[in-house]
């Protein structure tokens, strides 16, 4: 059934990786600075790929569409990075870790990959100890951890809340590094539109300067993706505004398979929508979930009564108070895994007991842990967490509970790669969040970071000289070559079109629209009436945004409003990708929940028995036609699959 | 030489330069003093001083100071100016920590330097230089405390000198830990106390100063004759 | 609850680095306190694309503080009037009704116009590449705890590290200077034993770049103290002097 090659090495779980390194093939010194490689990308992933990559002596050409690497969206990842160390002497092992990751991952992640990630964890330690990255310590000098959700042990560096800003510019620093040798060339407020195949193998791509507007063209022996997540596709989400899916789906619409696009995570722990100008969300800690305790009013009236801004959260007493994760998952309380805890707040605002004035809110309460520990002890840990909370919303959490709802923060889907991280296309890598490999169908805290930068210090540096080997005979490709030629004036046909449409309405309250369809049928709650219904709104949008789309300005230079379209054309064709995968997924499965797919209580209901597979989607020619879907079948050989249950 | 052409070289000299004026202040201060005391005992040394030898090549060294201060602060002011670039800010406002001397001491380095032409003409030319020149003058050169006193008996010099002293004090209000900061014994802890320390001596040499003005205008020195 | 307010917005216009600019008035009704700074100019522009005019064009990115990206100088500050805050942290609510809010793109012969408060910042980048890094070969790190480090430097390390490279304080400084930005990357670095090896060499090379690319030399005014979204200390150009006057003196 499976007609999909992982190319997983042979050997026993713990060998492979050593195995793979062992007998792949290398390049020599004097023919590495011969051949050049595309990263496109400079968060996690990509910094540390480019950085490694010019390092070994290959010549490296680097993209990233902010005015400085050191902007890449993973600077803004608060927690931590896990990593089996077992400095806390607290039983930690890589299998440990392995295995937390694919039980969080709700049994839908491949294990060779996942293995390998666990084993590389602890040299991404080491290696940003000595870039500099100043992590927590503890008084003895010794490195300090904490503990985060849905694990029994302490194995998450962090430095302050700002891990991501802190491993990112540690990268950064490493990249400069490189430019600065001269192995890496780097090119900011660059946009890749499209890639570049020729022969079946991927040797370039068409990039868009964003100060002059003009595309230029750039060829290279293989090609790096590593531009993160499609959060965005839901207009409202966590990602930085500039995070775009558009080199990722150019490379789905030039054959590459698109993986699992259904599994989005949803953090339930942001400040919640407070208008229609709203532009985009806030993540508060999940830290704070260790002492906050999370509740809606028992009483519908009461909830009205908060809805119409008649009565506040404190007015409400003890025993009128619903805390709803405890009540449901006594074991786990506050702390069950984000999934779990997103899912129970949409049932209860949907219920009516929603605490603010859109009914999209519930109570983050403190008043337990100042009573229990004191204000001021409270105020050393999440000090700066409600400073921030009042500046944005004006209210102290001190005298009133805050309000949280979720929010789209992370997709576990991506582009198709096998165990080299190679996608479909020949030649064509995805790394980091752009990639769907390692967290199944949900994504444990404090993973992501360790996943984009074992894939760029660790794992890319091994299989690019392993695919490179071979190819030490074939000169630099010229830029004239008629891929290059056709591929360009695609693009620009492309561009032309979008800004010619001359419509009557803005990118941004278009993409408001796809907004209301993506959260309203393909959110955290789904089922197969909702989703084709979103499907066919979808191709309605996509008319409406052919016809109607207004961009102001000139088409030459710098235009804001013109790259946002372009993004947005590509958001729509990724929102009914993860559409097409979340219909025909009918199980619920980590941050995938179907209504028809559930247990009497509510909970989620996975089926092993029939979507035990990564479903890959093949562009079907057009987007106007539905995509072929591709099964991996996912084959757990040293694992033992079992229901995830948080109550007990 | 990274004195000349570096950022912080280019500082150092300035710091330098400027700590060592402010020892001269202080060694100016205390042969002033003198003459609140005693007219007699501030002519003698006003004699021992004079024209000789040691007092022209101090004279020199002081002088090359307060010129290596004075052209480095025009080299850096047109330097950061043309950092700034062509367009100024149509709207400014300072925050309470900037305070009002660091962000205008050239201004108050011109105004320094206008103050210090008149001491020269005021004192300098009718003690070392007449004396150097061979130029009579109606007070002698030694007899230093009468020519203070004719001086401050017209009170358009009062007003000017304290004027001046006042720049002064402005101006070393932020030099003087501006200097340590520069040489690097500064940090988080040592920037306060360098800042207390600094505000501290200057205001008490240039309180004294002033109270050295003032006493001649009220003919209250010389007290222990 | 939050207000709604009225006010008069002048922003700043130029099509290019070499053009001349000029600022562009427009009367804003009716914003709700809650609005985001940022959020307030994306209403500025749905309604400049609703009457077919080009939008403003300013940097933003992450929309929480921490990119850096962000950089627009409001009112005479950099980054508006709150303090320890990025200018997409700053809410509507912190403006008075009938204000007249002033929107200006950082000014410094380092840092040219792009088109209107788009300014290109890349003269950081080359001093971070200047000497900004410690030199590891990937995967050949020791072990992250075979060298102890005291939880105090750790801890100030990591407050120098904190800096977003948003360039507020060479905006605020009347003398273009990068210095706060320099000492804080040579800081944290200078503190940590993994950055001792190279830390003369770092000092050196930062400073001679930072020279190089027309930025001004610093006379603690303690502005860009008072300006910066992360709070760095001037303690930290404290340290970048010593370092640099040490690793000169050792010439």
């Amino acid at each position: 059934m499976s007609q999909i090659d992982s190319k997983i090495p042979e050997g026993p779980l713990a060998e492979k990786w050593t195995n793979y390194k062992a007998h792949q093939k290398l390049v020599n010194p004097a023919n590495k600075r011969k051949l050049d490689i595309i990263v496109v990308g400079t968060g996690l992933a990509g910094a540390s790929a480019a950085a490694s990559l010019g390092e070994m002596g290959f010549h490296v050409i680097n993209f990233c569409i902010q005015d400085s690497p050191r902007r890449a969206h993973s600077i803004a990842a608060q927690g931590g990075i896990n990593a089996a160390k077992n400095y806390q002497n607290d039983g930690d092992a890589v299998y440990r870790l392995f295995y937390d990751t694919i039980k969080g991952g709700d049994y839908r992640a491949r294990e060779a990959n996942v293995y390998r990630l666990a084993e590389v964890s602890a040299a991404i330690i080491d290696q940003c100890v000595a870039q500099g990255v100043p992590f927590a310590r503890e008084y003895g000098g010794m490195l300090a951890n904490r503990s985060f959700g849905g694990v029994q042990v302490s194995r998450t560096f962090y430095a302050k809340g700002q891990t991501g800003q802190q491993l990112l510019l540690g990268a950064y620093s490493s990249l400069m590094k490189e430019v600065n040798n001269g192995t890496v060339e780097l090119h900011t407020r660059t946009e890749i539109e499209d890639i570049v195949v020729i022969d079946g193998r991927c040797r370039g791509v068409i990039a868009k300067n964003l100060v002059t507007g003009k595309l230029e063209r750039y060829s290279a022996h293989a090609v790096c993706l590593a531009t993160g997540g499609y959060g965005n596709t839901y207009f409202l989400s966590t990602n930085a505004m500039g995070c775009n899916c558009t080199a990722a789906i150019q490379a789905y619409r030039k054959g590459a398979y698109f993986a699992n696009p259904c599994f989005v995570q949803i953090h339930p722990t942001c400040i919640p929508v407070h208008g229609d100008k709203q532009s985009k969300l806030t993540l508060m800690s999940e830290s704070l979930r260790n002492d906050g305790r999370i509740w809606v009013p028992k009483k519908l009236e009461d909830a009205q009564k908060l809805q119409r801004g008649e009565i506040k959260g404190r007015d409400i007493p003890e025993e009128d108070r619903d805390y709803y994760l405890e009540r449901r998952y006594p074991a786990f309380g506050n702390l069950v895994p984000r999934d779990v805890a997103s899912r129970a707040a949409k049932e209860r605002t949907d219920a009516g007991y929603g605490v603010n004035n859109t009914g999209l809110a519930v109570f983050l309460d403190f008043s337990e842990a100042f009573e229990r520990l004191g204000r001021q002890r409270v105020d050393e840990r999440y000090g700066n967490l409600f400073d921030m909370y009042q500046e944005i919303t004006d209210v102290d959490p001190h005298d009133n509970p805050m309000m949280i709802f979720p929010a789209i923060h992370y997709t576990m889907g991506g582009l198709w790669v096998d165990y080299e991280l190679e996608t479909s296309i020949t030649g064509l890598f995805a790394l980091g969040e752009c990639n769907f490999s390692d967290h199944g169908a949900n994504r444990l805290g404090a993973s992501a970071l360790m996943q984009g930068l074992s894939d760029g210090y660790f794992v890319i540096p091994y299989t690019m000289q392993n695919y490179l080997a071979d190819q030490i005979q074939v000169p630099r490709f010229s830029t004239d070559l008629p891929e290059f030629e056709e591929a360009e004036k695609a693009v620009q046909a492309e561009i032309d079109r979008i800004y010619n449409i001359k419509g009557d309405e803005s990118v941004d309250s278009i993409h408001k629209k796809l907004y209301h369809i993506m959260w309203d049928y393909v959110g955290m709650a789904r089922n197969a009436e909702g989703l084709k219904k979103a499907l066919s709104m979808l191709k309605d949008l996509r008319k409406e945004f052919d016809e109607h789309v207004r961009i102001p300005g000139a088409k030459e230079g710098l235009n804001v409003e013109l790259d946002k379209a372009i993004h947005l054309r590509d958001f729509i064709t990724m929102g009914e990708l993860i559409a097409y995968d979340a219909l025909e997924r009918n199980e619920s499965c980590g941050g995938h929940f179907r209504e028809e797919s559930q247990t009497e209580e509510g909970e989620a209901k996975r089926d092993d028995e029939n979507y035990m597979y990564v479903a890959c989607w093949k562009y079907a020619g057009s987007d106007e036609k539905a995509p072929e879907l591709l099964k991996e079948n996912l084959d757990y050989q040293y694992i033992k699959v079992q229901v995830r249950n948080y109550k007990k | 030489m990274w004195l000349i052409n570096s950022p912080i070289g280019r500082k150092v000299v300035m710091s330098l330069t400027g700590i060592c004026l402010i020892l001269f202040l202080t060694f100016h201060l205390c042969m002033n003093a003198v003459a609140l005391f005693s007219g007699d005992a501030y002519n003698t040394v006003c004699a021992f001083l004079g024209s000789n030898w040691y007092a022209v090549i101090g004279t020199i060294g002081l002088a090359a100071l307060a010129c290596i201060h004075i052209v480095y602060a025009f080299m850096l002011t047109a330097q950061n100016l043309r950092a700034r670039g062509s367009e100024r800010y149509a709207v400014t406002s300072r925050r309470p920590e900037v305070s009002w001397a660091s962000q205008n001491m050239l201004v108050l380095g011109i105004i320094i330097v206008l103050g210090l032409g008149l001491h020269l003409f005021n004192f300098w030319y009718n003690m070392m230089f007449a004396e150097l020149a061979g130029i009579a003058t109606p007070i002698p050169p030694t007899h230093g405390y009468e020519l203070i006193q004719q001086t401050f008996s017209n009170p358009v010099f009062v007003v000017l000198y304290i004027i001046w002293l006042v720049a002064i004090w402005f101006h070393l209000s932020h030099g003087f830990w501006s200097a340590m900061q520069t040489l690097g014994i500064s940090g988080k802890i040592w920037l306060k106390r360098w800042q207390c320390i600094g505000l501290i001596y200057v205001s008490i040499l240039m309180i004294a100063f002033v109270v050295i003005v003032l006493a001649f205008v009220f003919g209250l020195t010389n007290l222990c004759a | 609850m939050d207000t709604n307010i009225s006010f008069t917005l002048k922003v700043w216009r130029q099509n290019g680095p070499k053009e001349k600019g000029h600022f562009d008035t427009f009367e804003m009704k009716d914003i709700p306190g809650d609005t985001s700074f940022l959020e307030m100019l994306d209403i500025l522009n749905e309604q400049l694309i609703e009457d077919n005019k080009e939008p403003f064009v300013f940097d933003h990115d992450c929309r929480e503080g921490i990119c850096g990206m962000c950089s627009l100088y409001v009112n005479g500050h950099p980054h508006g009037p709150a303090q320890g805050a990025t200018t997409c942290q700053l809410y509507m609510r912190r403006f008075k009704d009938g204000d007249v809010i002033t929107v200006e793109p950082w000014r410094s012969a380092a840092f040219p116009v792009i088109k209107d408060c788009m300014v290109d910042r890349s003269a950081f980048d080359k001093i971070i590449a200047a000497g900004g890094y410690t030199s590891v070969r990937t995967g050949q790190a020791q072990d992250a705890n075979a060298i102890l480090i005291p939880k105090e430097n750790a801890d100030e390390a990591m407050d120098c590290a904190t800096c977003i490279g948003c360039g507020a304080c060479v905006a605020a400084c009347k003398n273009g200077s990068a210095m706060l930005f320099v000492s804080s990357k040579v800081s944290q670095l200078a503190l940590l034993p993994q950055g001792r090896p190279e830390a003369a060499r770092r000092a050196k090379a930062m400073v001679a770049k930072m020279e190089e690319l027309g930025f001004g030399n610093c006379t603690n005014t303690r502005a860009c103290e008072a300006e910066c979204p992360k709070n760095e200390s001037i303690a930290n150009i404290a340290r970048l002097n010593r370092e640099f006057i040490k690793a000169k003196l050792a010439d």
